[in-house]
């Protein structure tokens, strides 16, 4: 029943597309796809980076036009001319990345492009009102008037989100609404989707949180290299066979690895304050101590707003007004520059690769060894030579998918992405390696990879340290489990916690 | 090679023949430039024109270089015309001798001394640019709008409007020769045009083959990318700034030394000529794009293209709206190119 058949059913199905194809010169980002919306349901569509998700998303949206075959509304054949078109329709779409003017009110977000005119130009006020409610609705304590820079990433998802529902669709497409947000935040967002499947809504929900998906998912349909490799509904399907269909290989982030000691400690940090960026009088990092050995693996989870992201970038050396003691190797690190650190072996991975991790105008390669072009100076001149020696020993070190050092960094794939990333800072030789949400965005076979890579870095006597929002990633390489509340340790375990245990400390209160 | 072609092979002739067009459009520019005013005008394409009209891109090819490092570095530079007057000015006044009245003896310093202070004051101006945008976080558009006012008022005051002539120095006080860089020549070629040549081969130098090269280009591309990655982005702004203001003081030099005078109104506008011949080699205004060699293309390009319309007795209203039209078809070409690459699929 569930599959698609030549001519969708009207009733059932509201918008299908077939043998959809989308070529970008030589890359065939889709090769005849049949996809099926179903009405008033939510249908999952899983698939690893680059299977084409995002592709399909954005011509069933409107933003970009298919090469080859149709899409039909309602048992029609339409022809969407761009997005707006689309939105006219009944058709929105949530962006994987944010599309949100930074420096716009929330109010003036949510309405732009489609302000609410009144007598005298905009109706500032209706908008407002109409914000508030939405943000009620959401459960948000987000006043409608703030600047969208100045709130946290999870809450610019929540803008996201509460502009798409801010038009009456009836197909709303959500593309990773989740990736920033808290589990109390996905919550939320969960009663809102039922609401509108309840209210005649179609959804097709996009998330490499596979669990997280299953729980509200009516449909699945998993994309793989650009083709369909497996349709089914809800009833028929578990977490084993969404992996296996998208991968083809079993669901494993590995464990801690051991046959070894681990040395002296790496990286100390004792009484570290970091106050609020943002002016407010608490503290995002309150009295934080903690000690890493070489060749130690540490996950610290948290939710979003636990002060993660500012203990990683105050180690790194970005937020120079906080206070308290840095030691690598036991030498104070705390006055020194981030380029300073780097070269005392302290190398951090930002969370926001797009923003923080990547010079979009360089090449892979220019990107790769961005971190360590002293390693190839010779006198004042840098050496083509043993730069190309070392990049090609990164890329193969990080396995990057490229076609080449010279391919431009945007002809990646997330997962891709992150590993020039990653791969980066590990050129720069780190004794201590921070790495704040690694897998956030990427595909589980990225992921996987990038967890080894990790594993095998801690063997050679590397202390790593990573964040995290997902439990089932602390439980994978991590031999010690930190969690943060509100910029304070709250608890710590060893490698053989339980999800319920990490939960329950991190100050989440959580159905399963 | 075998990846030039696979990539090519499936796209077909007729779109790498476009490309081709695209990225070297600045050259193709330049020898189109060539052919008609050739045509039009025998004596055109001559060598005596060709050094001539070289000579006189000199001037726009140096603001150009130092306009090319800012904008790599995301910023503009509007104060370079005016520090280019400012230093010529200072170089005039040295020449005329500097009076101690204390001591009651006027200072004559060598030519070198004053080339090599006027190329000081210049980076001292480029480094206030740097400082006020880098530590102050002063906007780059109106720090250089700011310091583009305050150095054409300091060389109106030290002039007092007027204009220095007498820069040829005398015999008997040993500062002759300040000519040389504007009016010599070696093997035929003058002397401004071997000073372009050797600033752009060390500008390319040092942008493909330094540290310091891919700090900008990284900078430029994503500062907070760079910053991470431990590129130190406050010394790579200010180094910009101070560089192109030591340009702009070289310029100012062979400015004057061309004409043998050194006014306090010269150079006005120079700015906006430099930022089209960078915009016009290929340059991205964002930042993180752009080549000296595509640059030194760009003004020719321009260069070539006005004398051209001069010697064909085009009116010099027309030649405006000729050279407004030119930047603004390299604008649009450059977000053909920019806008298509990078985009995944």
């Amino acid at each position: 029943m569930s599959s698609p058949s030549e001519t969708p059913d009207a009733v059932e199905v509201v918008l299908a597309a077939r043998h959809v194809a989308k070529s970008y010169g030589a890359v065939h980002a889709l090769k005849g796809v049949n996809f099926d919306i179903h009405r008033g349901q939510v249908t999952t569509l899983f698939g690893e980076n680059g299977a084409g998700k995002s592709t399909l998303m954005k011509i069933l949206s409107g933003v970009i036009q298919p090469s080859a075959g149709e899409i039909i509304l309602d048992g029609k054949a339409v022809h969407f001319q761009d997005s707006t078109h689309a939105r006219d329709l009944g058709i929105s779409i949530i962006h994987q990345e944010l599309s949100l003017a930074p420096n716009l009110s929330v109010r003036d977000n949510i309405f732009m492009g489609r302000e609410i005119k009144g007598p005298t130009g905009v109706n500032f006020s209706e908008e407002e009102r109409q914000a508030r409610k939405l943000m009620q609705e959401l459960e948000q304590d987000i006043d409608p008037l703030t600047p969208v820079e100045d709130l946290r990433l999870g809450q610019q998802q929540i803008v996201e989100i509460a502009r798409a529902l801010s038009v009456d669709s009836r197909i709303l497409i959500m593309d990773e609404p989740t990736s920033a947000l808290s589990a109390a935040e996905v919550e939320v967002l969960f009663k809102v989707i039922n609401d509108l499947t309840s209210k005649g809504v179609s959804i097709v929900y996009i998330s490499h949180h596979l669990e997280e998906a299953l729980q509200i998912t009516d449909h699945a349909v998993v994309l793989r290299d650009g083709a369909m490799t497996a349709w089914a509904p809800r009833a028929e399907i578990d977490l084993n066979w969404i992996v296996r269909n998208m991968v083809g290989e079993n669901y494993d982030l590995g464990s801690p690895p051991t046959g070894y000691d681990f040395g002296g400690p790496a990286l100390s940090v004792q009484n570290m304050v970091v106050p609020d960026p943002g002016g407010n009088a608490y503290n995002v990092v309150d009295n934080l101590s903690l000690d890493v050995k070489a060749g130690e693996i540490v996950c610290i989870y948290g939710l979003m707003g636990a002060g993660r992201t500012e203990l990683m970038e105050t180690l790194a050396g970005r937020y120079r007004q906080a206070s308290g003691r840095i030691e690598l190797k036991g030498a104070e690190v705390s006055h020194l520059t981030i380029a300073e650190r780097i070269g005392q072996g302290l190398a951090l991975v930002p969370e926001d690769r797009q923003r923080d991790g990547l010079v979009q105008t360089m090449s892979v390669g220019q990107n790769l060894s961005l971190a360590s072009i002293g390693a190839f100076t010779r006198g004042i001149f840098t050496s083509r030579r043993v730069e190309k020696t070392l990049v090609a020993e990164s890329i193969r070190r990080v396995t990057v998918k490229t076609s080449g050092p010279d391919a431009a960094i945007g002809s990646l794939s997330g997962g891709n992405q992150q590993k020039v990333v990653i791969g980066k800072m590990m050129a720069t030789n780190p004794q201590v390696i921070l790495l704040d949400e690694p897998s956030r965005g990427i595909d589980i076979g990225a992921k996987a990879e990038v967890f080894r890579l990790l594993a095998e870095g801690a063997k050679r006597g590397l202390a790593v340290v990573y964040t995290t929002s997902e439990v089932s990633e602390c439980l994978s390489i991590a031999h010690r489990i930190i969690v943060m509340h509100k910029g304070r340790i709250t608890a710590e375990f060893g490698a053989d916690a339980t999800k319920e245990m990490i939960m329950a400390a991190s100050g989440e209160q959580h159905a399963a | 090679m075998s990846d030039t072609t696979k990539t090519a092979a499936p796209k077909g002739e007729g779109v790498s023949l476009v490309k081709l067009l695209l990225e070297g459009r600045a050259f193709f520019a330049l020898i189109a430039i060539i052919v008609v005013f050739s045509l039009l005008r025998p004596n055109y394409f001559t060598l005596s024109n060709f050094l001539i009209m070289a000579s006189q891109v000199a001037i726009y090819g140096l603001l150009a270089i130092g306009m090319l490092l800012v904008i790599l570095n995301g910023g503009i530079d509007l104060s370079v015309g005016s520090i280019l007057a400012l230093c010529g000015v200072i170089a005039g006044a040295l020449m005329q001798g500097v009076e101690i009245e204390a001591m009651g003896v006027i200072l004559y310093p060598p030519v070198w001394a004053v080339v090599v202070i006027t190329c000081v004051v210049g980076g001292l101006v480029g480094a206030v640019n740097g400082v006020l945008i880098a530590w102050l976080k002063v906007p780059a558009f109106v720090a250089t709008l700011g310091v583009m006012y305050v150095a054409r008022g300091v060389a109106l005051l030290m002039t007092n409007g007027l204009t220095y002539n007498r820069l040829a120095g005398s015999p008997e006080l040993g500062n002759t020769g300040f000519k040389w860089l504007g009016s010599e020549r070696i093997a035929g070629v003058p002397i401004s045009v071997l000073v372009l040549a050797v600033c752009a081969i060390i500008a390319w130098a040092v942008l493909s083959r330094t540290a310091f090269g891919r700090w900008l280009y990284a900078s430029g591309g994503n500062e907070r990318a760079a910053e991470l990655s431990g590129v130190p982005v406050k010394f790579v702004k200010i180094t910009v700034y101070t560089l192109s203001g030591v340009l702009s003081a070289i310029a100012g030099l062979v400015l004057s030394s061309q004409l043998t005078s050194a006014g306090p109104t010269a150079g006005t506008t120079y700015e906006l000529t430099a930022i089209a011949a960078v915009v016009i080699g290929g340059a991205a205004l964002t930042g993180g794009r752009g080549t000296v060699l595509g640059t030194m293309l760009g003004a020719f390009v321009i260069g070539f293209l006005s004398a051209g319309l001069v010697i064909t007795g085009v009116s010099s209203y027309w030649q405006t709206v000729f050279t407004g039209a030119v930047i603004v078809l390299a604008v649009l070409m450059n977000s053909i190119q920019y806008g298509k690459g990078g985009k995944k699929a």
